[in-house]
């Protein structure tokens, strides 16, 4: 039995068999980079275009690597979205592409819906590594699968996402997501970076992080755009690292299982002290290494691979 | 002669000679500036008005006889919010394109709007427009630029612009964002009986932003126009027309915010009168959909409650009048990625049916309100003399089905863009001849 979705371009709406069937598939493509030869034949002949519009050496490093341990054969198309401009458009750029016989694009843009408007452009096999504000849902499906790893499930347990919410698409990803796995989510930040439509993204926001931490499994920390206090958003970074960053004294407060977790790249100090960030609530490695299973089995089930 | 395989032609004017006597028989004659509303028969000659009547009158050979039954006769729509594109950027559309769209949506006068490259703000520019109107099927009133390049800087000439027929002023796709300056374009103005036509939209709240600021655009992760970056400055022009005694004219309204602002400023005795648009009235921000760049505009779609307040507006007198802010774009510009898209949507051979299906078959605006709205007030605001059928006026006249059923197909469109809102569309509704002058511009069987 496959996926019902045929491209991945969020996790807003994707049902809950298909997320656990890309988890379990994940699972045992852990196991595969266990081995010492990490290498399956999937998705051999398989060529996938990484489309990356913007800046993000560690997704598409994981693509890539993810690719090559099915076998297929990447190819890598970076540009800033500047000199994109100047040329051609992105439907152009996609057909091009396309005429070159590819199977599937992995993309990330800056712009929100990107990854849908390619399927109207192309047949290729579409997943979205990051669009604009909007998603970014292997992040989230790799966030899953380190708590399901961690905890042993999903279903009941509660997580807390802290920081810039509005901007993050991790934010959405994981809050979709994880709602259809029956987990309770509560987003939390500063009110100049959550929605100002606090009903928006159909979990419970608030701005105070004690709220947010009552009864936590998980704690997830945002990235902080340093350029959002010269815009406005908050006094200081001081000021935020006291109110939204965690430490080890906030961290005591949590029950001792509690798991830490994070999207990396971390600002060190800022939302994650460091002994937090190495200490071992958290799982933030872990994280990096279920990156590339995840993304394996996403292109691999979308993919239509042969049996691993 | 141009044809459309719907069968919808055009049928360019010509002007030198003088035009054969026409009679539009059975028709509902519906003229709110005369309080008519009722079957006559209207007898045109020489270009104009000659008389209304209720027996069909004897009439010499070579009268050509339009059966309007089942139809409506009204004065000839006019469209204050248009972008005819022309000089600059023909590829979108041109004055010639342009004014036939818009008498194949029924209007027989438009405004059309500065922005074009280079702007229209000085009397040559403004000549240039009036000049390149003279053999299209439709009238053109030209607005002039409130500042010189709409730069926001200095004041155009507005005086020899209104000399040379500018019929209004505006920087329309920008406000002029200091209030000084706009303060002094209001008290020069007042020296021309001129309406200034304000674009309400405060940069720093709107920047980077690409639908309405609400649930769907976060959903959507896109960036929002939040309601309050009109608002603010619908505000504040109300405030500066009500200090400096000028006459104001809110452009497409879209928040329930900026209605309740206008109607309580009209309570007070501003001079503000105020446009929305048909999206506006039929379309929300869910009609965003999965980033349609066909539903981007400025401003934005808005929510719900926020289309219920424009309609109401409508229907209480608080907002005047119906345009299109009809804005052409090529494919290349909308067939994008949502944030790179273009802002604009076109309207003129749609209006008619949107508002019919949307609000007056539904009873909410009756067919008289919607003549007002788009034929008699529009032409009052710009201090010209058509919307009416009274005798002796020029004899501008659209002829409407309101039973026509029928499907949006932007490739029948006149207009040189096909960027509508409304592709697909079942529509009831729409002008069956225009009459401009006297002479027979358009038909549709």
């Amino acid at each position: 039995m496959g996926l019902h979705i045929q491209h991945l371009l969020g996790l807003e709406g994707v049902s809950k068999d298909d997320i656990t069937l890309i988890l379990d598939t994940a699972d045992s493509f852990h196991e595969v980079l266990e081995r010492e030869i990490k290498v399956v034949p999937t998705l051999r002949g398989k060529t996938i275009v990484n489309l990356f519009y913007e800046n993000s050496t560690r997704t598409r490093i994981s693509f890539e690597l993810a690719e090559k341990r099915l076998s297929a054969s990447p190819l890598n198309f970076s540009t800033s979205t500047s000199s994109v401009n100047k040329g051609e458009t992105l439907r152009d750029t996609i057909r091009n592409i396309e005429a070159m016989k590819i199977d599937m694009v992995v993309v990330r843009h800056c712009a929100a819906g990107v990854p849908h408007f390619l399927t109207q452009c192309t047949n290729a096999v579409i997943v979205n590594a990051g669009d604009g504000l909007h998603e970014h849902p292997t992040q989230a499906l790799l966030d899953m699968m380190t708590i399901r790893r961690k905890l042993g499930r999903l279903e009941g347990l509660k997580v807390a996402i802290i920081g810039d919410i509005f901007h993050s698409r991790v934010a959405r990803s994981n809050a979709w997501g994880m709602s259809t796995m029956g987990m309770d989510v509560v987003l939390c930040g500063p009110p100049t970076l959550l929605p100002q439509h606090r009903e928006s993204i159909g979990v419970p926001v608030t701005d105070n992080l004690d709220e947010a931490l009552e009864g936590a499994d998980v704690v997830m920390l945002l990235r902080l755009q340093l350029e959002r206090q010269s815009s406005g958003a908050f006094p200081s970074i001081r000021e935020y690292r006291d109110r939204y960053g965690l430490d080890m004294d906030k961290l005591s407060s949590l029950p001792e299982n509690v798991v830490i977790m994070h999207p990396g790249p971390i600002n060190r100090g800022v939302e994650l002290s460091s002994d937090v960030a190495d200490g071992s609530n958290s799982v933030i490695l872990e994280q990096v290494t279920n990156g590339v299973a995840v993304r394996m089995a996403v292109l691999y089930l979308l993919g239509g691979g042969e049996n691993a | 002669m141009l044809k459309k395989p719907n069968g919808a032609t055009i049928i360019p004017p010509d002007n030198s000679r003088i035009p054969n006597p026409l009679l539009i028989i059975n028709g509902r004659v519906i003229d709110p500036a005369n309080g008519i509303d009722q079957v006559m028969h209207v007898s045109i000659r020489e270009g104009k008005i000659y008389s209304l009547l209720n027996e069909i009158p004897l009439h010499t050979a070579g009268t050509s006889i339009i059966d309007a039954s089942g139809k409506w006769v009204v004065p000839g729509l006019m469209d204050m919010h248009v972008h005819l594109r022309e000089p600059g950027r023909e590829d979108k559309e041109t004055i010639a394109t342009g004014t036939q769209a818009a008498a194949a949506g029924g209007f027989t006068a438009v405004a059309c709007m500065p922005n074009t490259i280079p702007a229209l703000d000085e009397e040559s520019k403004i000549r240039y427009v009036i000049q390149r109107a003279e053999y299209c099927p439709c009238r053109i009133y030209p607005i002039g630029a409130i500042t010189r390049g709409l730069e926001g800087e200095e004041l155009a000439p507005i005086g020899e612009m209104v000399k040379a027929g500018a019929r209004g002023v505006t920087d329309d796709g920008k406000s002029v964002a200091k209030s000084n300056l706009m303060r002094n374009a209001l008290n020069y103005s007042k020296s021309f009986n001129i309406p200034v036509m304000c674009h309400c939209e405060d940069m720093a709240l709107s920047q980077k932003g690409h639908m309405n600021e609400g649930v769907v655009s976060t959903r959507l992760g896109v960036r929002g126009i939040p309601t309050i970056s009109e608002e603010i400055v619908v505000a504040r022009d109300i405030l500066l027309a009500e200090y400096t005694g000028a006459r104001i004219h809110i452009m497409h309204v879209s928040t329930a915010g900026s209605v309740r602002l206008i109607r309580e400023a009209k309570k007070r005795g501003v001079r503000v009168s105020a446009e929305t648009c048909p999206h506006y009235i039929a379309l929300t921000d869910e009609d965003v959909g999965l980033y349609s760049t066909n539903k981007k505009m400025n401003p934005p779609l808005r929510t719900a409650s926020d289309r219920d307040a424009v309609i109401e507006g409508l229907v209480d007198g608080t907002i005047d009048v119906i345009s299109s802010d009809h804005a052409p774009h090529v494919p290349e510009e909308k067939d994008v990625e949502f944030d790179a898209a273009a802002f604009g949507v076109i309207g003129l051979e749609t209006s008619v049916g949107v508002v019919m299906s949307t609000l007056v078959e539904k009873g909410i605006l009756t067919p008289a309100q919607m003549v007002e709205k788009m034929s008699h007030v529009p032409n009052r605001i710009l201090g010209v003399s058509g919307g009416t059928l009274s005798e002796g006026a020029v004899a501008d006249i659209t002829v409407i089905d309101p039973d026509a059923q029928w499907t949006v197909d932007p490739h029948f469109f006149f207009s040189k863009s096909r960027n509508t809102a409304f592709e697909g569309f079942s529509l009831r509704g729409y002008a069956t001849c225009t009459i401009l002058g006297g002479r027979i511009v358009y038909q549709r069987a």
